[in-house]
């Protein structure tokens, strides 16, 4: 099961508790580097000063402005709560997804998430101004993070239902499923594009690249559910789909319920990363890359690839956020840009260096 | 009775003349400098597709309405525009929609496209008049002049380009008296993420500008997406948006994200939203729009009226 590391001769991975426990740390570094960093500068005294008044309940500010209590409670807080959420939803479901389909490339655009998910997006866009003003005025912020959370959720569920066959999921034809209604969905997409007016397709492009911009408590608190689903089924799976990797017949004689594990595997993946998608758009890389990256460092086991690709998930999204929200300052990079520009030569440096230990 | 007679004739025969030349100009030949800097030849303005929601205007404000056989996505004023032949989106036009419509003359604000269309367009035989795009007065007296130049009708251009210069002008008095200069935000869209703001060079800033408003994202250059806690730092009195965008931005939508939230904007509710053609079109309507604009933003003021104009209607 240990995947040989050739030439790399002399090194050895550092154990898994202490490979879980940086990542933590790390994780935390980013979470308060999200908190402290933005193109509005606030003293750390000041920061930890609204914290502590905030987590007390103190009303009346002490030592600090109105304006700053704002900023840290209202913008940055809930933007690294979401940030967090998001890039540990859309790492771990790279690293399931990758396990159950035994396949490095498989993302979450492969179950049909992603595309399901803009295909709503831009049809909210595009043809239902109107539609978002029937919802209740609590959720009307919402509107478009509901149709897109919708959107992929179906086209999954669907592809899913695809490849069900007497009881039985094909993984081969799940996967081709997948392909096939991801391309219809991105030719409706393309489609409404086309339709749309140039203010709308602008719009679209901004939300396909993703942003943690214009994130709310509410926005966090309607991803949270999902996300914490996904999170508690981790250790659920993580042997299974580590006995997966032998093959499905493999894992049957070892005693796991195959069926079980990639119906579970693949309606928490649908949640998580829906809801994901739907309060921050699509992000690339993160789903892709951050397992590989646990992977090169920490080994194969899903019983560590799961957690740790959650907590280097969050860091890399929640550090990529605040550069995205300062190197452009005051206008606001596109996240995935960000993502991308950072961790793919970062990436590819790694594979390098280790080359071949992807197989 | 010999001298009514004669006056009688002589009347005739004026009211003839213009009978006897058919309609006003429809195949003078004359040629015209475009935006691109070309020697347009124009033959025949009896049938013009025109591109450009501020061109359409011009084109029904100087009486030539019922020559346009064919509009773009964006020509959505006067009304009677919108029932022409639609040829696209004028950023993605199709050469063959384009000449579907049978054009005699093409007339296009100039940033229509895509370059490959415009090209084959004007290879073909269909003379091509590029009208010179741009937010300021002196920039829609510009696009009236050659659309009327084009259009061989140089004298009712003189006319039209007189009167929006004089708004223009009125408009520019009656806001230098207003007292106070709010800082507002345009908004073009806010579904996704960061809100997309119209910063420094966009036509929003333009319109913010002749309104006697400060454009509180001019540290932003065109529309962007900016960092929520820059927008609440800059502390907007106002948020303008477009009635006509993608997601209907309501004042729950708007004043409910954070780069709003507990802004004076948010505090006193003052979300402004006028159709997208009317405030950034930059047509003949300009001043309407930029007064409009300004009454908003300065609540408990007053700017002298303008005098009513036939191509200056309700604003939608």
């Amino acid at each position: 099961m240990s995947l040989a590391l050739p030439g790399i001769a002399g090194r050895t991975r550092p154990p898994a508790g202490l490979g879980l426990l940086v990542l933590a740390l790390l994780a935390l570094a980013a979470f308060a580097a999200a908190l402290c960093l933005g193109p509005v500068s606030i003293a750390p005294d000041r920061l930890w000063a609204v914290l502590r008044d905030a987590i007390t309940g103190t009303a009346a500010p002490s030592g600090y402005g109105i304006r700053e209590r704002v900023v840290v409670l209202d913008v940055r807080l809930p933007r690294a709560v979401l940030g967090a959420l998001a890039g540990a939803a859309t790492a771990v479901s790279g690293a399931i997804l990758q396990g159950v389909f035994r396949n490095p490339l498989a993302d979450p655009g492969l179950v049909g998430v992603s595309p399901g998910a803009a295909l709503a997006a831009v049809a909210f866009i595009v043809l239902a101004g109107d539609l978002g003003l029937m919802l209740p005025g609590a959720l009307r912020p919402l509107s478009l993070s509901v149709a897109a959370f919708a959107g992929g959720l179906v086209t999954t569920l669907l592809i899913g239902r695809l490849a069900l066959r007497e009881g039985y999921i094909s993984v081969a034809t799940l996967l081709f499923a997948g392909l096939a209604l991801g391309a219809l969905a991105s030719a409706g997409t393309g489609l409404l594009v086309f339709l749309s007016t140039e203010q709308q397709s602008r719009e679209f492009l901004f939300w396909t690249l993703g942003s943690l911009g214009g994130a709310t408590w509410a926005k966090a608190a309607l991803a949270a559910p999902f996300v914490l689903a996904l999170l508690v089924v981790m250790p659920v799976i993580a042997r299974g789909l580590d006995a997966l990797a032998l093959g499905e017949a493999e894992a049957f004689h070892l005693g796991i319920r195959v069926e079980r594990l990639k119906r579970i595997a693949i309606l928490a993946v649908a949640g998580g990363v829906g809801a994901a998608v739907a309060a921050c758009g699509v992000i690339g890389f993160v789903g892709l890359v951050v397992p590989h990256l646990v992977r090169l460092t920490l080994g194969p086991s899903h019983k560590v690839l799961l957690p740790a690709s959650a907590l280097l998930g969050a860091a890399v999204l929640l550090l990529a956020d605040v550069a995205a929200r300062m190197l452009a300052a005051p206008a606001e990079l596109p996240l995935g840009v960000v993502t991308a520009l950072i961790g793919a030569p970062f990436f590819l440096w790694l594979l390098m260096r280790r080359r071949g230990a992807l197989g | 009775m010999r001298s009514v007679l004669k006056s009688l004739a002589l009347v005739a025969l004026v009211a003839t003349v213009p009978v006897l030349a058919g309609p006003p100009q429809a195949f003078a030949q004359h040629k015209v400098t475009d935006a691109a800097g070309r020697q347009v030849e124009v033959r025949d303005t009896s049938r013009v597709v025109s591109i450009g929601g501020a061109v359409t205007e011009i084109l029904f404000a100087l009486g030539l309405g019922d020559r346009v056989v064919g509009v773009d996505q964006t020509s959505t004023y006067p009304a009677e525009a919108r029932s022409r032949p639609n040829v696209g989106y004028s950023r993605t036009l199709a050469p063959e929609g384009v000449l579907s419509a049978d054009p005699s003359l093409i007339l296009a604000i100039e940033g229509a496209g895509p370059p490959s269309t415009l090209d084959v367009l004007k290879q073909a035989s269909v003379p091509v008049v590029l009208v010179p795009d741009g937010h300021t007065p002196e920039s829609v007296v510009r696009k009236i002049e050659i659309i009327a130049e084009a259009m061989g009708v140089s004298e009712k251009g003189r006319a039209l380009a007189d009167a929006v210069r004089a708004d223009f002008a009125t408009l520019a008095q009656g806001v230098a008296q207003l007292k106070g200069k709010p800082r507002a935000v345009f908004v073009l869209s806010a579904s996704g993420g960061a809100p997309v703001v119209g910063g420094a060079g966009t036509s929003a800033d333009a319109m913010f500008h002749l309104a006697g408003v400060t454009n509180a994202m001019a540290g932003i250059s065109g529309f962007k997406p900016a960092v929520d806690e820059v927008a609440l730092t800059a502390d907007p009195d106002a948020v303008v948006v477009m009635t006509d965008g993608g997601q209907k931005l309501t004042a729950d939508v708007i004043f409910s994200l954070p780069a709003f939230k507990g802004t004076p904007a948010a505090r006193d509710d003052r979300l402004v939203a006028l159709p997208g053609s009317y405030l950034l079109g930059f047509g003949p309507r300009a001043p309407q729009a930029a007064r409009d604009l300004a009454l908003a933003l300065h609540p408990g003021e007053s700017l002298p009226p303008l005098p009513s104009r036939p191509w200056a209607g309700s604003g939608q």
